[in-house]
């Protein structure tokens, strides 16, 4: 992984000194909250409901022990011993008073780490596929081109103050684990013939308006990929609306002018901004890819694994918390924040610093944060499984639910947001509970829920198989149902399915929904998402308003 | 008294700890919502609205929330407010710890 240099260093404690004196000026009385509201911003630290939270970025999601051990440390030393696990790769950190903020953020650079640009009209955390780097199905690692975009990105004097928040994402295979298709720039690093290129899809984003991306370049030049991404965000920076904060995103200014009217925008600039790249991006980013290089693997025996299969529990968490590693004797393992009936992404001190020990004793010292609120390690020599496993499980890590019916995202919504307009996390906290007292999250298998408490979408309920969206209906809190909706290659924006319900009929309202599946399927092996595109909206609809069927009849 | 106007209590964030605050009729900032002053006047709710703005060193975001009188005070109308008073509800963490 990348290690910061001594610019970078330097860097970031002198930022780190401007804000600690930002900090006591503000406490001194010499700036006022007008004043010091976008310096805080820009440092990642938001005032919430009930307290001030601080959103550590952790760029393409990646840490390494010592990082995590430091996570842990700051959770327990500053805050209440724990920290939530985001959709886009962040940490956050729930309770922090203001006076001790600065030593956070000098405890993070410690570290190389820092809360820089998690706020504001900034390019924000640059995302990726949580199994970068590990997984068999990729084209190339992408996160040497992520840490080149967060270097171009991070303190870039041109887009300090774009006309709304950006968000890039990265994946390096065609399975698209990295939502792409849903950020302001989306990049999937290909292959055609043996040359790597880039796909470029802009203008995606959930939230009021949801969009799916559209394609600006189909197979980019790799040489080219940072001129022309300095070219996009030139070029919204200048078309953007700022009259309107709702209409302000990439995704609209795209909508608004059109693909092709955007890409003629992007040609004639990238004509006079390409010349001014000498080829310097590219020497970094192989010294950048230098330090990605895959860890040193064994070769080793793994009957231990197939041995441990016998252990029905062992065996049930292999079959949904492992996936495909691009070494056959090594394994990617999905260590679920998903607990039933726990908060989903949050993780306490003590188990980060076991999933921190486990990465440095077994996992060539790396982990991974997924945007779906899970921890991953990404290089695990199968004959080390089932001590992992045993760890895990001691740790109270082991729930064996990976992309099942309780592997829910949730946004914080009104137990911490102060834009919710509705809670999340009670919601996925009973849904998860409700199915694991059925007995039936197995048998229903593969199935995204995934939960907003405010339009914003924090959550990608857009993208949910099931979503949720937490609104305020007249002073009580009201969810509205969207069905069939997908994340990956194939995204899709979910259909709304009708009327909100109230708190206490959300849940039933989804038990239905599961249960109308379970009649509708073909055979078990057809998931949800495949059951609902051959069948559409309809019969999901019926069992969701069993009265209105009744009032028809 | 406008007829229309619902009794407001004047909230805020502290600015050092962040939590929610109320003023109170003695000018204090109490932590409690039940200490609030509930104002039944709209013309006093400005006043007493731009005088806890006029103390920045102490409140941060402060502005009128709805409220009405229950057995020990003011008590929030909407649940957005009833969670300030509280916390979350997935951890025993901000004010029902010392409840």
């Amino acid at each position: 992984m990348y290690h910061y240099n001594d610019f970078d260093r330097a860097f970031l404690a002198t930022r780190n000194t401007q804000f600690r004196a930002q900090v006591e000026r503000r406490i001194d009385g010499s700036l006022t909250e007008d004043e010091f509201k976008p310096l805080r911003l820009m440092n990642g630290l938001y005032l919430q409901l009930h307290a001030y939270m601080l959103r550590v970025a952790i760029p393409y999601g990646t840490l390494n022990s010592a990082q995590m051990r430091a996570l842990a440390m700051i959770a327990e030393r500053w805050d209440k011993g724990y920290g939530h696990f985001t959709t886009r790769q962040n940490i956050q950190y729930n309770w922090p008073e203001l006076r001790d903020v600065p030593d956070m953020l000098d405890a993070l650079a410690d570290v190389g780490m820092h809360a820089i640009q998690t706020s504001g009209n900034t390019i924000r955390n640059i995302t990726a596929d949580h199994f970068a780097g590990a997984a068999a199905d990729e084209v190339a690692d992408p996160r040497p081109v992520a840490e080149l975009l967060r270097q171009w990105s991070t303190d870039h004097p041109e887009f300090q103050f774009l006309p709304r928040k950006f968000k890039i994402a990265v994946t390096g295979a065609e399975a698209d684990r990295a939502v792409i298709r849903a950020h302001d720039i989306g990049i999937q690093i290909r292959n055609v013939d043996g040359i790597i290129g880039y796909r470029i899809i802009i203008g995606g984003g959930l939230g009021r308006t949801p969009m799916i991306g559209q394609v600006l370049a189909d197979f980019l030049p790799a040489a080219d990929l940072l001129p022309y991404c300095e070219t996009i965000v030139s070029v919204y920076n200048l078309l953007g609306r700022r009259d309107n904060k709702y209409k302000a995103r990439i995704k609209i200014t795209l909508h608004e002018n059109g693909i092709e009217a955007i890409r003629d925008l992007v040609n004639e600039r990238f004509a006079l901004i390409r010349p001014q790249f000498s080829g310097v991006d590219q020497d970094m980013l192989r010294g950048i890819e230098a330090q990605f290089a895959l860890p040193a693997l064994r070769e080793g025996d793994t009957s231990a694994f197939e041995a441990a299969k016998a252990n029905p529990t062992f065996r049930a968490w292999a079959d949904t918390n492992l996936a495909t590693h691009r070494h056959p004797d090594y394994a990617i393992v999905s260590i679920s924040l998903k607990k039933h009936g726990a908060t989903p992404g949050d993780a306490t001190s003590d188990q980060m610093r076991i999933m921190a020990d486990l990465a440095a004793r077994f996992g060539h010292d790396e982990l991974r944060i997924s945007h779906e609120q899970n921890v991953i390690l990404p290089h695990v020599h199968k004959s080390d499984l089932p001590a992992v496993h045993a760890a895990l499980k001691a740790a109270d890590l082991a729930t064996a639910n990976i992309g099942l019916i309780s592997d829910i995202i949730a946004c914080p919504g009104m137990d911490y947001c102060a834009l919710a307009t509705a809670r999340s996390i009670p919601v996925a906290q009973e849904i998860a509970q409700r199915f694991d007292d059925l007995k039936l999250e197995h048998e229903v298998g593969p199935l995204k829920i995934k939960i907003s408490g405010c339009i914003n979408a924090c959550g990608h309920h857009h993208v949910g198989h099931i979503g949720i969206l937490g609104l305020d209906r007249a002073g009580v809190e009201n969810y509205q149902i969207t069905l069939g909706g997908d994340g990956t290659e194939t995204t899709v924006i979910g259909e709304r399915a009708g009327p909100g319900f109230a708190a206490d009929q959300i849940v039933p309202a989804v038990e239905r929904l599961v249960m109308a599946y379970l009649d509708l399927r073909r055979d078990p092996a057809e998931t949800f998402i495949a059951t609902y595109r051959r069948m559409g909206l309809a019969p999901f609809k019926a069992a969701l308003y069993p009265e209105a069927r009744a009032d028809a009849a | 008294m406008s007829r229309n106007f619902t009794p407001k209590v004047v909230t805020a964030n502290a600015l050092l700890k962040g939590d929610a605050i109320w003023l109170t009729a003695d000018d204090r900032w109490s932590r409690h919502i039940h200490e609030a002053e509930l104002i039944e006047d709209e013309a006093h709710s400005q006043i007493r609205l731009l005088d806890a703005m006029a103390r920045p060193g102490e409140a941060v975001g402060a502005y009128l929330a709805d409220a009405k009188l229950g057995a020990l005070g003011p008590e929030p109308v909407h649940f957005r407010e009833a969670f300030r008073t509280r916390g979350p509800g997935n951890h025993p963490h901000g004010k029902q710890e010392t409840a």
